[in-house]
């Protein structure tokens, strides 16, 4: 069991090469000379100026970043309350409901949450633009969030609470001073949930969006169907870089802190 | 075991043992966890690996059940090399520390698991699985799954089901440290009493000294990857042949100094200027004029008032504590060279007629047979 | 603190409300109404300056004819079926790769793990729509596939797997891995070794104690990550949109199809609430084998 055998070792490779052989082939062919996505003419990078000249892109990237914080941070705000509700409210009336709204989008196919909002921003007369897409980025990260969030004040001791109500704290001075720091993490990683998700986002995106806000996976989107094109490489580089970046200094961070806990442990015991 | 003479093959030398550890060694990497273990274990033994965690009984025991392997040596059960023969293959089985239930399959479907790929008929299983659930009195559980039951009525299905194949030997793995001390007191009973009943050879992993005293028949005492001593219970506690063995089993009294006799079973040993000699059985090998130890056990060291002229060993000290643990006291008496010395005194009378207390002078005394000095 | 409680729930509760609940009955109303050519393009819409009367037109204008049309229409029964079998192949494929996969981690050495999963973890984290593209740059006529395979001289003509149903599936199986991967992990993970070697004890060879410990075992894991795949491929638009041909059809693509092509709000709304039903069922039984789980947990 101990030793990896070749069967092992075979599935990961197979497995890893799959995951990651188009990935790699998408950021090396992002610095070909030629035209020609498939064919090599030579390393340049002159994709990544044309890309930075195409106002285009980046009205879609600029536009795709601010719904991107927005809407995380109302999600993150709408979700940790969410969880509160979900975990420490205890019984109210219309529980089920409120749960399984909460629920319910996670599942939901992109397809019938995006054309549902459309239907309303349309029933209300709202516009579509920059405010029905973050709306509805928010609406559906918010249920990630507070999953997130609530498997999280699931193991929290709530004698914690109670603690620094004895000793003399106000619910919100409670709150702020014990709970939140405690969930910071978990909130924290809601958002950047939120976030990806909304960067991430095409199918609700391309239905709540209006013409005068294009976001960048819609952009993308209706380039790709055009076609392969290496200014896609160069931007999909980007922002596979990005996210690796982000994951990777999120993943070292967090083993780190568990790390240094460990080690304090050990030490306190010495 | 009602027969004239008392259970003893590992005395009689035309006995051929079931099992023969000869010269086994286990290196993982450069640690020796097993090394040069030499063990007979006989037929219907109820045989108890015992030491401190990581001292490498439990890899001894698992190189039976064929999950380890040997680096060096022989490991033969039946008069059979066990070399390369996988688990599947032996007539051997196992009950593992945390059970190892099946959490898909109900109790019936457990004690059958391994019947199932045995050549027994199908026909005989059902009735086998029925004995067994006779055997641990769990009849009425039989369908039940395990997460249903309570740890007791657990570790009973993994005995009934480590013993449903019949196995020439059965390998137990602290089987009762998940119970609680009182279920555990109750269960050595019944594990006694079903080994006997099934006539199986055990062998038991433990690092309970109370637990492997009860129940086994021989214990082999562990350390380091070395057995230190093999021997019966009474043997182990009243003779063990190293201040270690003294040490690890039960509480020890130990006084060390000079070896300045050692004629046949009778030693002495002087252990401070002025001082006489501690008279004491001889230690296995021990030799005069070497460094050494003397062990006592508090149970048989007497604390007096006056001084007792009639004994030889006779020490001076003042009461420190008192332990009351209701059937006995502990006193803890300190010696004029700081040694800490335990004296345990049955409460026969009541509290209040104790006439020894805090800081009194008193002196310990114990017989010339009741201490045992070892070479250290 | 009792405003407060009621002040926590009330934001929320209101947001999905207004956000997630009314969209939603509005979907299920305009799926009752009729196409028209009209700003918007369906009718009756509620008139309430009209007061009662206006109410009763507009709820006697509401009918089942957008679902009679639908069950009449092979089209769409076709895309339903079709979306049901491309989704179910495609699990099916995820499971039988993810499985080995998931394993292999799950006995890797204990140091290697946590940065296994990383990697695991890590194209879910980067865009959707991206490693679509990658795969595009993979599987295109004049992609890298078919550049090694006639490199090799294993083919002479390119494999046509661009714009086929096949593409679908391996669009579907190379987004989805990550979810069949993880829960199936997460349970192998938790398997104590001491169940095999139990088995192994009692007379099982290494193999049949996998079938019969290891496989048993995972199942919780292997249900979740089943409809974890299967439940969003089913309502999929963007593999079958950019991957699959024209003849590819599901559910998904037909219903943006019939929304921004033809502009027939009533019929796509009648669409999303079939598909919707489709998938009460297995989001139902996703639940219980979670419930299930939790409480074995406990």
């Amino acid at each position: 069991m101990r030793k990896p055998s070749w069967f092992n070792v075979v599935s990961l490779t197979l497995g890893f090469a799959f995951l990651y052989i188009p990935i790699v082939i998408l950021v090396i062919f992002s610095f070909n000379e030629s035209k020609l996505v498939s064919v090599w003419g030579g390393f340049s990078t002159k994709w990544y100026g044309e890309l930075m000249q195409n106002e285009a892109f980046l009205d879609a990237a600029w536009v795709t970043l601010k719904v991107g914080v927005i809407s995380s941070t109302i999600a993150t705000v709408l979700g940790t309350m969410a969880a509160f509700v979900l975990v420490r409210a205890g019984r109210f009336r219309g529980r089920t409901l409120f749960s399984g709204m909460i629920y319910a989008p996670l599942v939901m196919p992109e397809v019938i949450t995006g054309l549902s909002l459309l239907l309303l921003f349309i029933a209300v007369g709202m516009d579509r633009g920059v405010t029905t897409i973050v709306l509805a980025h928010a609406t559906f990260s918010m249920c990630y969030v507070s999953v997130v969030v609530s498997s999280r004040m699931a193991t929290f001791d709530e004698s914690l609470e109670e603690a620094a109500l004895d000793l003399g704290c106000t619910p919100w001075d409670a709150f702020k001073s014990v709970t939140l720091p405690i969930i910071a993490p978990a909130v924290a990683s809601g958002w950047l949930l939120a976030f990806t998700l909304s960067l991430d986002d095409l199918v609700i995106a391309s239905f709540t969006a209006g013409p005068s806000a294009t976001t960048l996976p819609i952009k993308i989107y209706s380039s790709v169907r055009l076609g392969v094109s290496p200014e896609i490489n160069a931007l999909s580089t980007l922002i596979i870089g990005l996210v690796t970046i982000g994951v990777l200094v999120a993943s070292v961070t967090s083993k780190r802190a568990i790390q240094k806990q460990k080690r304090d442990e050990l030490l306190a015991e010495h | 075991m009602n027969t004239d003479a008392p259970f003893a093959p590992w005395e009689d030398e035309s006995a051929t043992p079931l099992i023969a550890f000869s010269n086994v060694t286990k290196q993982y990497g450069t640690f020796t966890a097993i090394d040069e273990v030499d063990l007979k274990i006989y037929p219907k033994e109820f045989f108890a690996l015992l030491g401190p965690s990581g001292c490498g009984k439990t890899t001894l025991m698992r190189m039976l059940g064929g999950f380890e392997t040997v680096t060096e040596g022989r490991i033969t059960i039946d008069g059979v090399d066990m070399d390369g023969i996988p688990p599947n293959k032996r007539a051997v089985n196992m009950m593992f520390q945390s059970y190892a239930l099946f959490p898909h399959l109900t109790v019936a479907q457990n004690l059958a698991f391994g019947l199932k790929r045995s050549d027994m008929p199908k026909s005989e299983i059902d009735g086998r699985v029925e004995e067994m659930l006779r055997l641990v009195q769990l009849k009425k559980f039989a369908s039940r799954k395990p997460h249903q039951m309570s740890g007791g009525q657990r570790q009973r299905v993994a005995l009934a089901r480590a013993l449903a194949k019949a196995p020439k030997l059965l390998l137990l793995d602290e089987p009762l440290g998940a119970l609680d001390k009182k279920l555990r007191q109750e269960t050595q009973f019944e594990l006694m009493d079903i080994q006997e009943k099934t006539g199986t050879t055990f062998v038991i992993v433990t690092h309970d000294q109370e637990e492997a005293m009860t129940v086994a028949s021989r214990i082999a005492v562990m350390d380091h990857g070395k057995l230190k001593q093999i021997d019966t219970p009474d043997r182990i506690y009243e003779a063990p042949n190293s201040v270690y063995v003294a040490d690890f089993i039960g509480d020890v009294n130990i006084i060390e100094g000079q070896v300045t006799k050692a004629e046949g079973d009778a030693a002495e040993l002087s252990w401070g200027e002025g001082k006489p000699a501690i008279r004491g059985m001889a230690g296995a090998g021990l030799r005069a004029a070497t460094s050494g130890a003397f062990v006592v056990r508090p149970e048989k060291v007497a604390i007096f008032s006056e001084e007792p002229m009639d004994r030889h060993n006779r020490l001076n000290g003042t009461v420190e504590d008192i332990a009351y643990l209701g059937n006995m006291s502990t006193y803890y008496v300190r010696l004029e060279n700081g040694a800490l010395i335990k004296s345990q005194v049955a409460n026969n009378r009541r509290i209040a007629r104790r006439a020894i207390t805090w800081g009194d002078r008193v002196w310990l005394s114990w017989t010339d047979t009741a201490g045992i000095v070892l070479a250290s | 603190m009792n405003i407060a409680r009621r002040l926590l729930i009330t934001v929320p509760y209101a947001w999905l409300v207004a956000l997630f609940l009314v969209p939603f009955l509005i979907v299920l109303k305009i799926s009752l109404s009729d196409y028209a050519i009209s700003i918007p393009p369906y009718a009756p819409t509620l008139e309430l300056e009209e007061g009662w009367s206006g109410f009763r037109d507009f709820w006697v204008g509401l009918d089942f004819e957008n679902f009679v049309f639908l069950s009449e229409d092979s089209l769409y029964i076709k895309a339903y079926w079709s979306s049901l079998k491309i989704a179910l192949l495609a699990t099916f494929l995820t499971l039988l790769i993810g499985f080995p996969f998931a394993y292999a981690i799950a006995n890797a050495p204990q140091e290697w793990r946590p940065s296994l999963l990383l990697l695991i973890i890590l194209p879910f984290w980067t865009s959707f729509l991206i490693r679509i593209y990658a795969l595009i740059g993979i599987i295109s006529n004049e992609g890298f596939l078919n550049q090694f395979l006639i490199w090799t001289g294993i083919t002479s003509e390119p494999l046509v797997i661009m714009n086929t149903n096949t593409a679908v599936y391996i669009g579907i199986v190379y987004t989805y891995l990550p979810f069949m991967v993880l829960p199936i992990y997460s349970t192998l993970e938790k398997l104590d070794g001491s169940l095999l070697e139990a088995a192994q004890d009692l007379g099982c060879t290494r193999t049949s104690a996998f079938w019969s410990v290891t496989i048993h075992l995972a199942k919780p894991g292997i249900i979740a990550g089943c409809f974890l795949v299967f439940i969003p491929a089913l309502g999929e638009f963007v593999i079958p949109s950019l991957l699959g041909g024209s003849h590819t059809l599901m559910i998904g693509k037909v219903l943006w199809e019939e929304f921004f092509s033809n502009r027939d709000w009533p019929l796509a709304s009648a669409v999303a609430v079939i598909l919707l039903l489709v998938l009460i069922i297995p989001i139902i039984l996703f639940q219980r084998n979670e419930q299930k789980q939790r409480e074995q947990n406990k």
